[in-house]
């Protein structure tokens, strides 16, 4: 056995850029994965029955398959039916509808979880049905799911690597490349596993000020 | 939908889906036993073991599941560690697990009323039998719902061991697409197994609360 981890510096500026998207992927799937959450938790609670039930029967399969089928399914489906989306967009995409599967139970939950009270007395103050959720139904249900939507977006921040399967130049992708090169596979690895790890704890680190924060504004 | 071709590709996922069940059986398995290790460990008098189950839950937990199996599999020969894709899945996914299930675990013990550990302590009980003959019988139908949805999970990441080559349901789903065009024919299928994989533990883990359920009431 020999292990070299001088081999590693000299592919630190691939590794970094790989670091880098991944990052970058983490923030716009977790965004898609946010927004679509809510709209997919107003949806089942405010819609009516007839735009609820399908989207409760999807977002069930959502969560019964795994990520790496329902992103093969968009990889390979899509073409199939003529839509041509670049590898990238397509597990960006793939990545945050799985994620809004999940957040969408967080925030039904959540939004399920506002006292009647709140609703029942800025309709009594004039406020129509709409502006009484936007303003305040919302506002505190995203207080509430807070610390778990925070949670999936740090799982999501490792399933980021699945993308690599896509073809998509994000860490494990550059890692494997740099395997290629050097035949390296444990030192490379294992320096994109600490990367992960260092990203997680950041990620913890502000989701743990976030929550202070939020539970100080409640 | 081309039905045709769910009938001549449905007995090779079904056997497909058997593997997947396979896979999660063994992790599971490997996974327990990790997990319970992990929590003695964590409630160990001595510091450093303590130390050193946290940071190992902390890292498991912290690092993409994908890029341990890639470490296992491949990294794993530079020491002399050659595993079948199959057992590089099982090691990897069940060392995976159990961190996450000694969370649960840990949980339901902590839960578990603090006065019942020290009732039997002060009677005489040892730490071992005060664990194993009062707080674990209370805290196990506590740990139920957590273990079942991390075996849910598991059975989901399953999925990912068809990148190392073992011919699971998500694998041989991506080869009948390559060889035949039809995704969403294919993937319906295999969705469908993987649901029903997903229902059926969920039936085991409802079956296993009633179970205890009904314990208590005759117990009480």
């Amino acid at each position: 056995m020999t292990l070299d981890f001088g081999v590693v510096p000299s592919y630190a500026q691939l590794l970094f850029t790989g670091l880098l998207w991944t990052i970058f992927i983490t923030v716009l799937a977790g965004s898609i994965s946010i927004l679509l959450g809510i709209a997919i938790a107003t949806t089942t609670l405010y819609g009516p029955k007839l735009a609820s039930l399908p989207v409760r029967r999807i977002t069930f399969l959502f969560l019964g398959t795994p990520l790496l089928l329902q992103l093969y399914l968009l990889y390979y489906g899509l073409s199939q039916v003529g839509v041509m989306l670049p590898a990238f967009w397509t597990g960006v995409v793939g990545l945050g509808l799985h994620y809004a599967a999940y957040n969408a139970d967080i925030f039904r939950a959540s939004l399920h979880a506002v006292d009647p009270g709140q609703a029942e007395a800025a309709r009594s103050l004039g406020f129509s049905r709409g502006a009484t959720r936007r303003l305040f139904i919302m506002p505190q249900a995203i207080v509430t799911a807070l610390p778990q939507v925070g949670n999936n977006s740090i799982i999501l921040l490792k399933d980021t690597a699945v993308l690599s399967v896509l073809g998509i130049a994000e860490l494990v992708l550059n890692a494997q490349r740099a395997i290629s090169e050097t035949y390296r596979p444990f030192e490379f690895y294992f320096t994109a596993a600490l990367l992960y790890y260092v990203v997680n704890l950041a990620m913890e680190f502000l989701l743990g000020i976030a929550a202070r924060k939020a539970e100080e504004i409640r | 939908m081309d039905f045709q071709l769910i009938g001549r590709i449905l007995p090779h996922i079904v056997e497909a889906s058997l593997l997947t069940v396979g896979l999660t059986i063994c992790s599971l398995a490997l996974g327990l036993v990790v997990a319970a290790s992990v929590v003695a460990g964590r409630f160990s008098r001595m510091t450093p073991i303590r130390w050193l189950a946290t940071a190992y839950v902390s890292v498991m937990r912290g690092t993409p599941l994908l890029v341990q199996l890639f470490i296992v599999f491949f990294g794993g020969p530079q020491f002399g560690l050659e595993l079948t894709p199959f057992m590089a899945g099982v090691l990897t996914m069940g060392f995976n697990i159990g961190a996450y299930m000694s969370e649960g675990i840990k949980g339901a013990i902590i839960a578990v009323d603090k006065g019942q550990g020290e009732a039997s302590r002060s009677i005489g009980f040892g730490r071992f039998d005060t664990m194993r003959l009062f707080i674990l019988p209370q805290a196990a139908p506590l740990m139920i719902r957590s273990l079942g949805v991390n075996t849910v999970i598991l059975s989901k990441s399953t999925a990912l061991v068809s990148t190392i080559g073992v011919v699971e349901l998500t694998y041989s789903a991506q080869r009948f697409v390559t060889s035949t065009y039809k995704p969403f024919e294919v993937f319906a299928v295999s969705g469908a197994a993987y649901i029903a994989i997903v229902a059926l533990i969920s039936l085991i883990v409802r079956g296993t609360e009633k179970l205890f359920d009904a314990d208590r009431r005759v117990g009480a």
